[in-house]
């Protein structure tokens, strides 16, 4: 499997404590990988050096072969990367096809027109999104009155909006209902399966992780501890260890 | 050598001064988060009172020193007062109109003093004690000033013992810090906002008064202290106190060398620094911000205010009886010059341009996120744009009127491409400092530009000279312009606008270049308040630095935004047509009609926080519900 993404060496420090620390993994079309970790691991700080928001120290992250580090997420969306925050950034005052509208816009770059109106730009795209994740029949709302996880669900049709090769979710499901989670994390699974897109997202929700990871890496303060197979990870004594907290013993 | 000694203890003077007026912004900010305007006002308040009280004591040392303390108390009790009265109100509102509330409170206070103590500068007596002069380096500098060198750091000093010493100022910091945490803490925040509220008017009513010596008290004070203050306060940072006395320094001493230097040759030009004097800050201000937009000791906030409590709905595409009522009023507005030609039509024209000066804020303010506080400079250049090609490039006027658009672009395409790398209050600020340097290099300029005489004769060519033939020429394009501001708003450029004011961070991840977004913006509705620039100059024949970009011409469209509904399209143009002319009413009726204007801003804030627009829509929406 040739890998869409593949991070080498990756570090990055604040100050004198080091967030990663020479982390390197791939992940593969269609394929998902969760990252995972206690907290202060540094996943959010390896999430946000891959698509551009922190600058690395050190190491190469390569998308279909190209180097992205020292790109600006906006030029990193423009290689074919989406991205979902832990707590969702949508346009509030606008409604849900809108935001779709807007991501689709800008990646056809039509975003620059003055004169005619853009509602109708779009817009049958939009609610195709729409409809894929469930929510094309409150595309009238406006984004500030939903439900959160309907907000996430919006999130992902925007993310899904230019054709993306690798799908970048920091913790898709946090903030909501157990019951929801596993419903939010199968339709991704099932959209990304379909479209081949390549998926790294971290969660905290073991429940997610192992009913959809395809493989796991576990990070431990800024290392990367453990990459295999869901069984393999769970029987990895390391592992483990971090997760039971016996680290006194260590 | 004594003279550059002699100007160092002049800036020294003067620190000591803005650090106390600056320092009861920084306070007031720091704890309510309310960026106060009428602190210029009550420093002013501070003189006249002084005034006052020494006039009417009369009693030498005690009666002078005496009536110095009661000046700052009498100011405080006034401060706790609004605070109570109004602010208190308002701390949940938009930042924007807390600041129109306070800004309210300048021209109310403004009138006040008019009321009280006239229009005449009154000059109070010299300081008993301190009436001489010491001899330094065979200069004599003033006692007084000595004292006032002193009463810095000695304030200072005692901020920091109340600050850092006392349970009251644990809580001050602490709300300062964090303020919900303070709420959860169980400490009555009421009355540490007002007790705040009312401390920062002590001092800066103590400023005031220890001015009495060294200059009369006069009604213009207000807004010149104001803008030191903000100057010195976002130099300093937001809420640090050592930093509004190192930016006071800094300030002080820069404004004193400046005057200090006078005119000098550099490289065979004279080049009077003097001039300079009233840019100095402004340029200090701006450099400040573009590289270190906390302020010299300020701590940048963690997480911006701005835009997460107050959401707008969705914009909705106007409705068939909504577009037909539009229709209607420009007929009805194009059929105006059949039924006079008279006085109504002059208001007519101003209504117009203002309405379009109103509109291009509100695209910036509204969809755009980005408050300017100088709007104004734009309408300023698009006006000397015209005045002076026509006057000193003899061009046809028709071609300075289309030049007028872009002279103002190209204006707020510099200005702009500052004042986005800003948000928030910062940026506002940044904008405000623009305007000021645009209107002090007009106002200073007088070979070029006429200084603060202005340009004359700016009339339209023969065709449109007629009132009836330049009202519809104005009509035709700002009428054209407003529609045009409206298409851009519903086209894909205001759809990502709206989209980078509510999220900078998902318009990142899907490509949109937020600052380059908002820099094209800028220069947009430059060129739109040029244009309305452009036909003012033409409307009224002459044009100087006042009457186009000063200060209260950009508060003025601020409130005709604000008075119409931040969040409705009509909004602008209803406050524009209101604010024209309640002004011109009110105006010709009282010589109080600031205080007026000052009271309806305050009843509308109070009241109506959704603009009249804004309160109509809920009437009506209120009204289908019980239907």
């Amino acid at each position: 499997m040739s890998a869409i993404l593949a991070v080498e060496h990756l570090a990055k420090s604040f100050g004198g404590v080091q967030a990663v620390r020479d982390v390197s993994f791939g992940v593969g079309a269609g394929e998902l990988l969760a990252m995972i970790g206690p907290n202060g691991a540094g996943k959010t700080t390896c999430f946000n050096t891959l698509n551009g928001q922190l600058a690395a120290d050190a190491g190469s992250v390569r998308l279909d072969g190209r180097e992205v580090l020292g790109l600006a997420p906006r030029q990193v969306f423009r290689l074919g990367v989406g991205r979902t925050f832990q707590i969702t950034a949508t346009f509030a005052s606008m409604t849900v096809r809108e935001n779709v509208q807007v991501a689709l816009l800008s990646h056809r770059r039509r975003l620059g027109g003055w004169w005619a109106g853009a509602a109708t730009l779009c817009r049958d795209d939009a609610d195709r999104l729409l409809a894929r994740v469930g929510m094309v029949d409150q595309a009238e709302r406006a984004c500030s009155v939903l439900a959160y996880g309907d907000l996430k669900r919006v999130e992902l049709a925007v993310a899904l909006a230019n054709e993306p090769k690798l799908l970048l979710m920091d913790e898709p499901t946090a903030g909501m209902a157990p019951k929801e989670r596993i419903a939010l994390m199968a339709l991704a699974a099932e959209i990304v399966r379909e479209r081949g897109i390549a998926v790294l997202f971290t969660e905290h929700d073991m429940d997610v992780v192992f009913a959809h990871a395809d493989r796991i890496i576990v990070l431990d303060r800024g290392r990367l501890i453990a990459a295999g197979l869901p069984a393999e990870v769970r029987a990895n004594p390391e592992v483990q260890q971090v997760y039971l907290g016996s680290r006194a013993t260590h | 050598m004594a003279s550059v000694l002699i100007q160092f203890l002049n800036g020294l003077a003067s620190a000591s001064t803005l650090f106390l007026i600056a320092v009861g912004l920084s306070l007031i900010f720091g704890v309510t988060r309310i960026v106060n305007f009428a602190h210029g006002s009550l420093y002013m308040l501070g003189i006249y009172v002084a005034y006052g009280v020494i006039t009417k004591l009369d009693a030498g040392a005690p009666g002078f020193w005496g009536g110095l303390i009661a000046a700052g108390l009498v100011v405080g009790a006034v401060g706790a007062l609004i605070e109570v009265a109004i602010l208190r109100r308002i701390y949940h509102a938009p930042e924007l109109f807390q600041l129109l509330a306070t800004f309210a409170l300048t021209l109310v206070i403004k009138d006040l003093a008019l009321w009280i103590w006239g229009a005449e500068d009154l000059l109070g007596p010299r300081a008993p004690g301190l009436r001489g002069a010491v001899d330094i380096l065979g200069i004599a500098f003033p006692e007084y000033d000595l004292f006032l060198i002193a009463v810095g750091p000695l304030v200072l000093g005692a901020l920091w013992l109340l600050l850092n010493r006392t349970r009251w100022g644990t809580l001050v910091r602490a709300a300062t810090e964090d303020r919900e945490m303070v709420g959860a803490l169980g400490v009555n925040q009421k009355w540490l906002f007002t007790a705040v509220f009312a401390l920062g008017a002590f001092l800066a009513g103590l400023g005031g008064a220890l001015q009495i010596p060294r200059e009369p008290a006069q009604l213009f004070l207000d807004l010149g202290a104001i803008s030191d203050a903000f100057v010195v306060v976002v130099v300093g940072g937001m809420g640090s106190i050592p930093g509004a006395f190192l930016a006071a320094l800094l300030i002080g001493e820069i404004k004193a060398f400046c005057i200090g230097f006078g005119t000098v040759d550099l490289l065979g030009h004279s080049f009077s620094f003097s001039k300079l004097t009233l840019v100095a800050e402004f340029i200090v201000m701006a450099i400040v911000l573009v590289l270190r937009p906390q302020g010299l000791l300020g701590k940048p906030w963690a997480i911006q205010r701005t835009g997460a409590t107050h959401v707008e709905p969705p914009l909705r595409p106007a409705t068939p009886a909504l577009n037909a009522a539009a229709i209607a009023l420009v007929v009805m507005l194009a059929a105006l010059p059949l039924a006079t030609t008279g006085y109504t039509l002059v208001l007519g024209i101003d209504i117009l341009v203002f309405a379009l000066f109103a509109a291009s804020l509100h695209f910036i303010m509204g969809p755009g996120g980005m408050v300017s506080f100088g709007h104004a400079a734009y309408l300023g250049l698009g006006a000397y744009g015209a005045g002076l090609l026509l006057k000193k490039a003899a061009w046809p006027m028709e071609a300075a009127l289309a030049a007028a658009p872009v002279v103002a672009a190209i204006g707020a395409a510099i200005f702009g491409w500052f004042c986005v790398r800003l948000s928030g209050v910062y940026l506002a600020m940044l904008t405000l400092a623009f305007a000021q340097i645009a209107w002090s290099i007009v106002y200073q300029w007088d070979t070029f530009t006429g200084g603060s005489n202005g340009i004359v004769g700016v009339w339209p060519a023969p065709w449109l000279a007629p009132r009836p033939a330049f009202y519809l020429a104005t009509l035709v394009l700002c009428g054209g312009a407003i529609y045009l501001l409206r298409r851009m708003l519903f086209a894909p450029f205001g759809y990502a606008l709206r989209a980078g004011r509510d999220s900078p961070l998902r318009c990142d991840a899907i490509g949109i270049d937020v600052q380059r977004l908002q820099w094209r913006a800028f220069i947009v509705v430059g060129g739109f308040a040029g244009l309305a620039g452009g036909l003012f100059a033409f409307s009224k024949g002459s044009i100087s630095p006042d009457s186009t970009m000063s200060v209260s011409r950009s508060i003025d469209a601020l409130v005709m935004v604000l008075l119409g509904g931040v969040q409705t399209l009509s909004g602008p143009v209803v406050g524009a047509a209101v604010f024209t002319w309640l002004q011109d009413t009110i105006a010709r009726n009282t010589d109080y009609w600031r205080a007026l204007l000052g009271a309806t801003i305050l009843a509308i804030v109070l009241l109506f926080p959704q603009g009249i627009v804004g309160a109509a829509r809920a009437l009506l929406a209120g009204r289908g519900r019980a239907e």
